[in-house]
């Protein structure tokens, strides 16, 4: 086991790494750049270390500074957290280089899943459907153009190194193509530090359902379950489930079995997202491999019992996984909702600030994983998702009056959040029902509007 | 004859957050001072918590004055509409 990790992130996912340490005994290093100077990850980390300005690129994204960081601390290994560099291969072989054990996936696991082209081939290979889309990365607008005209109108414009739903967006013609190119492009190279982008034919009305994946170093590979991510705008998750609603059994065991087939498919280790699109007639589409702890996987955690992050530390550290989803006996419901600083009502704007008040709800079948203390001013670098509103029941109605309970309860202010949103949504008959797809949240906001539409400047 | 009436007109961030004047680094700015810009012309990016914002011109006109480069600023443009 390692004797000190060093936590490369901020945020919620900071504490959550932090805590797990914690609790298995091993000591922990912060980073922090110098706008997270009052970031409450560095009071739970038993050292830290500056290593940069506020902007991420000057610190989060500097893969020297944090390896240097590890070094000068003793850490003997890193944890990426999620965004980042948490799916970065050449920070991976870094810390390689330098002795330090990169608690993920393998620096070639991290090529291949960042290559998302490459990916969806040899997943495509092994016989796995695939969502069709450019053979290769774009790299001009024009290029766009020609493969949309192959691959058929709506597109999606994706960040190869992306993740998250950061840098992606849907574009129905050539002029709209041309207009959000280049902005897709500052995303993914301000989110990712890297510009590379690819187009994927849109399918409409899908369900979005990922696997979480789990593989040993000795070839052993299990799901442990999926997680139901459809709701979202703008390709951002806003609420995912474990299970979802929409798996019969049996589909279930398909997905699963597909999941599985594809980790094996590109020799995957640690812990990993498979995620597929499900459209109308229950047929699954690959669309990548998430090559890192996701945001959502508190979800899966409270219906396996299994510690996700403790778990990517026991398998790094060299240890079998010793179990498959069948020994796991999931039981219940988990709800989480994204709580964003950002205003619904006015087209989700960030909405940076001091919090003056803050009270999380608590009470059975609660979590919540926040960095958010009452004083603390969010910086605008950085995510403006502030905390994880988890709930837990035996069954999903069970779940669903725990999370409205529970988000009443929850007091954020002044700033604005999404938490009047998710509450509108508990009520919705639709939601209670289990059914939705992907456009559901245009029943509750207005109708996604593109940015040139935003601005109220007349 | 009655020369047209010339007003100016401030743009300035709605919120806080980081300012860029090129679509990337390497690419030249969207708008210099002597630009004549229409109505709803992309003049700069915000980065606000990671998102992107359009900044686009309030009015048709020529840049006067850029008053922010690369970094937070209130006052972005003056545009003298003509």
């Amino acid at each position: 086991m390692f004797s000190r990790i060093l936590v490369a992130n901020r945020g919620e996912i900071a504490l959550r790494v932090i805590r797990a340490c914690k609790e298995i005994g091993v000591q922990t290093v912060g980073v922090h750049s110098e706008a997270d100077v009052d970031s409450l990850h560095l009071e739970l980390a038993d050292q830290n270390v500056c290593i940069g300005p506020a902007m991420s690129a000057k610190s989060y994204l500097d893969i020297e500074a944090i390896v240097d960081a590890a070094t000068s601390t003793g850490a003997d290994a890193i944890h990426p957290g999620y965004g980042y560099l948490a799916e970065n291969a050449e920070f991976a072989s870094r810390c390689e280089e330098r002795g330090i054990t990169f608690i993920g996936p393998t620096t070639s696991n991290l090529r291949l899943a960042g290559d998302k082209i490459a990916a969806k081939r040899i997943i495509e290979a092994a016989g796995i459907p695939v969502v069709p889309s450019s053979r290769g990365g774009v790299r001009t607008v024009e290029e766009a153009i020609t493969v949309s005209g192959e691959i058929g109108y709506p597109v999606m414009i994706k960040a190869a190194a992306g993740g998250g739903g950061r840098g992606i967006r849907v574009c129905h013609d050539a002029e709209g193509l041309r207009e959000d190119f280049s902005v897709a492009k500052m995303e993914s190279r301000a989110s990712f530090g890297n510009d590379e982008l690819y187009i994927e034919r849109l399918i409409t009305r899908p369900r979005h359902i990922e696997f979480q994946v789990l593989a040993d170093r000795f070839g052993n590979v299990t799901h442990l379950g999926e997680r139901e991510c459809t709701i979202q705008r703008r390709y951002q998750k806003l609420i995912e489930e474990s299970p979802s609603p929409a798996l019969s059994a049996n589909l279930r065991r398909k997905m699963g079995d597909a999941a599985i087939q594809a980790a094996g498919a590109v020799d995957y280790f640690n812990a990993g997202t498979v995620e597929f699109l499900l459209d109308e007639a229950n047929r699954f589409y690959f669309m990548e491999i998430n090559a890192r702890i996701q945001v959502e996987h508190p979800v899966t955690e409270l219906v396996t019992g299994k510690d996700l992050v403790k778990e990517q530390i026991r398998l790094s550290s060299g240890e079998e996984l010793g179990y498959t989803f069948d020994d796991l006996n999931t039981r219940g419901w988990a709800i989480e909702c994204r709580i964003n600083a950002e205003d619904p009502e006015r087209n989700f704007l960030p909405c940076p600030g001091t919090i003056e008040r803050y009270r999380p709800p608590a009470g059975f079948g609660v979590r919540v994983d926040s960095h958010l203390y009452q004083g603390y001013e969010l910086p605008v670098f950085y995510d403006s998702l502030i905390a994880k509103l988890i709930s837990y029941d035996l069954s999903r109605k069970g779940a669903i009056d725990v999370m409205r309970r529970a988000l009443g309860e929850f007091t954020i202010s002044p700033i604005k959040t999404t938490i009047p949103l998710y509450l509108a949504i508990m009520e919705d008959a639709g939601f209670q029902a289990g059914e939705f797809d992907t456009g559901f949240i245009n029943r509750f906001v207005p109708e996604d509007m593109d940015d040139d539409d935003d601005d109220d400047d007349d | 004859m009655v020369e047209a009436e010339k007003k100016l007109v401030e743009v300035r961030a709605k919120m806080s957050g980081v300012f860029y004047r090129r679509p990337s680094p390497d690419e030249p700015p969207y708008v210099e001072v002597g630009s004549v810009v229409k109505k709803k012309q992309v003049l700069a990016l915000l980065e606000t918590m990671k998102v992107f914002q359009k900044v686009k011109s309030p009015a048709s006109g020529e840049i006067v004055e850029v008053t922010a480069e690369d970094q937070d600023g209130e006052l972005m443009f003056v545009i003298e509409v003509g």
